[in-house]
């Protein structure tokens, strides 16, 4: 929101922030469909009602100045970006997600470990992998047992 | 004194032979996650707090304080040897102490952040103590309207008094409160924002949020901004310590930015970075030799990483006395003492002394392993910083997962680290602050149970909540933090403003 920046070229409707207006209206209708056929609980002078009906009024305004900013071009420039590093990493995470109880935590986490590195260039997989498979069992190894978090096993972890 | 009796309670607790074991865990770890790039002390907390799970409540608050004290410490040696733009928690300590780094004086400008520290962190924990009580006896008068006041005008400055953008502040800010609704209302039993899905019923934890947020909201876009290059390691040349015109020049930047930071911090006002510009400025403005400013004066490096210090200890009074959390740090500290069921605010020093005591001793005691372990444990900081991108991220990652699995080992929790994890990087993309949410999230329901409250009180008679002139004078002050900034903004003064937002911390 500098002012030397605000020449006509750049004062364009942003639509990527119009999108976010769109979203946070939608959060707002949704927290009041969602107050609205809730039920059971016991009755209070201030009902459970009350906060989120407040909220999502607030998330309505801001969503109307979001998009006012917007379409003004008021967000601030932002820099190109790359997306293959995100959908590697997003990847990696919805990867251990999946397979962590059925693999355990060593081999699932290993995988986040070796696509995270993937993202920020380190191949191959075949080298990164591995390592984040042994590290990961060594991290298992002191909290699983030295610190006694449950933390899933699978079967490299049933070796010992 | 009352409070130095208590204050020597405190340290019996301290200074038992397993609580000083964990407070050299805490600090050994907090300063070792700390100095790695692109980690703030938010996030090293969250990152640690699943090391903590299983020790008692006294021990891992001990730990918690090593690692709070020893996360700042190491902050400030990631930004003096490596200029690490984006990181603002001790952004003021980058202009000045990597110049002197550059210069091959980084040894005493680590030094004299070191030292600062610790004089700071000395003074400001035992102005805490002496502090406390009197805002504890103080805040027993404070009933359900005052309390809700408070907190109005902590959301107020948190999100929008500060930061680039007073919109962006305010939706960082309701999107916090909005995941803040999710689960059983606390009154009534009802669930809301459910779904009909079990694991929500307990609400959006904390942790989970803020490690989202702002482990994976980061890496994903550090992965996405690709602006790697120009990042380089000071090597550490010659001596670490200080020669004479280092110390004569150093300790009244010291001690003034003790001064300015503390009241900052324990101000619900939050964010650090505040005190650490006001230092900056001014150690400027009073230099014997401004025109170094710039070129790595060592007062740019002493005052403001003092200031930065004071104000880290300054937050712990309203965290403490009641329980008002206004960091992120903070807040995900509160998270801390509620997985053990404590609740800070004035009942918890009637409560459990002997807790909160001992926590306060506890932060003096990491003080001191920090400026005993740090200097001459610096080669071994410096290896860290080392580490290549590739691992260091892939490796943040494995930890910031490990805390979510070992909380709670559900694909659903997984889950919605990923879904915060991307919003963290959206929030990033379009310059919202990310503390607000994680505050927001916390803040919300307590300030709904005290608004509930109050209502009930007065039998839903709405002036109760401006019935007195504490309430009034916090609302106006809450109003003053929403509409100044936007004046200020309107009238083209909106840099400073935005060079003062508290992010990371």
């Amino acid at each position: 929101m500098t002012n030397t920046v605000s020449t006509s070229a750049t004062r364009r409707p942003d639509r990527a922030a119009l999108v976010i207006a769109v979203v946070l209206a939608l959060v707002a209708a949704v927290i009041v469909y969602s107050t609205a056929t809730a039920h059971g609980g016991s009755t209070t002078r201030i009902g459970p009602g009350a906060f989120p009906y407040a909220i999502s009024g607030c998330l309505f305004v801001l969503s109307v100045w979001t998009g006012i900013e917007a379409w003004r071009g008021d967000f601030p420039e932002r820099e190109a970006q790359e997306f293959g590093p995100v959908i590697w990493i997003v990847g990696g995470l919805a990867a251990q997600m999946l397979l962590l109880n059925t693999v355990g935590f060593s081999i699932a986490t290993g995988i986040l470990f070796a696509a995270t590195a993937r993202g920020f260039g380190k191949r191959p997989l075949w080298m990164t992998i591995p390592i984040g498979i042994v590290l990961s069992f060594v991290v298992w190894i002191i909290f699983a047992k030295g610190l006694q978090l449950s933390l899933p096993a699978g079967p490299l972890e049933h070796l010992i | 004194m009352d409070t130095f009796t208590l204050l020597a309670h405190g340290f019996l607790v301290a200074l038992e032979p397993m609580n000083l074991f964990y407070a050299l865990v805490g600090v050994t770890l907090g300063t070792a996650v700390g100095v790695l790039p692109g980690i703030g002390p938010a996030l090293t907390v969250a990152l640690l707090l699943p090391v903590t799970y299983k020790l008692d409540p006294a021990g891992s608050l001990i730990m918690f304080a090593g690692i709070y004290y020893g996360g700042m410490y190491g902050g400030s040696t990631t930004s003096i040897l490596l200029n690490t733009p984006g990181e603002s928690a001790s952004i003021v300590t980058a202009l000045e102490g990597n110049k002197m780094a550059r210069a091959g004086r980084g040894g005493p400008a680590l030094a004299t952040a070191a030292i600062g520290s610790f004089v700071a962190g000395l003074i400001a924990t035992l102005g805490l103590a002496l502090i406390a009580p009197t805002i504890v006896k103080f805040a027993l008068s404070f009933g359900p309207a005052e309390y809700f006041a408070l907190m109005i005008l902590a959301f107020m400055t948190v999100s929008a008094a500060f930061g680039d953008s007073t919109l962006r502040g305010l939706t960082a800010l309701f999107l916090g409160l909005a995941l803040g609704l999710v689960g059983i209302d606390l009154q009534t039993g009802q669930a809301r924002l459910a779904f009909g899905i079990p694991d929500l019923l307990d609400g959006v934890e904390v942790t989970t949020l803020a490690v989202a947020l702002f482990a994976i909201g980061e890496t994903l876009s550090v992965a996405a901004a690709r602006y790697g290059g120009d990042e380089k390691i000071e090597p550490v040349k010659g001596s670490v310590w200080m020669n004479r015109e280092d110390w004569s020049r150093s300790w009244k930047p010291w001690l003034r930015g003790t001064i300015i930071g503390f009241p900052i911090g324990a101000m619900p006002a939050g964010g650090a970075e505040i005190g650490t510009f006001l230092s900056y400025s001014v150690e400027k403005q009073l230099a014997k030799k401004p025109e170094e400013f710039g070129h790595g004066a060592i007062e740019g490096v002493a005052g403001p990483e003092a200031a930065n210090n004071a104000s880290a200890a300054g937050t712990l009074v309203p965290l403490l006395t009641l329980g008002l959390p206004t960091t992120a740090t903070a807040a995900i500290m509160l998270a801390g003492f509620q997985q053990f069921g404590l609740q800070p605010g004035p009942l918890l020093f009637a409560t459990n002394p002997q807790i909160v005591w001992g926590l306060i001793a506890s932060l003096l005691v990491a003080n001191f392993m920090l400026l005993v372990l740090n200097l001459p444990m610096i080669g071994l900081w410096v290896r860290l910083l080392s580490i290549p991108r590739h691992w260091l991220y892939a490796g943040i990652l494995v930890f910031a997962t490990l805390g979510t699995i070992g909380a709670n080992p559900s694909t659903f929790e997984l889950g919605m680290l990923l879904a915060f994890g991307v919003m963290g990087y959206i929030l990033r993309r379009f310059g919202y602050p990310i503390a607000p949410v994680v505050v927001g999230l916390i803040l919300g329901p307590m300030a709904e149970q005290q608004l509930r409250r109050a209502l009930a009180i007065s039998q839903g008679d709405v002036t109760v909540l401006v019935g007195s002139p504490i309430a009034i004078i916090l609302l106006v002050l809450a109003v003053c933090a929403v509409v100044v900034p936007l004046i200020l903004r309107a009238r083209g003064k909106g840099k400073v403003l935005s060079q003062l937002a508290a992010n990371e911390d």
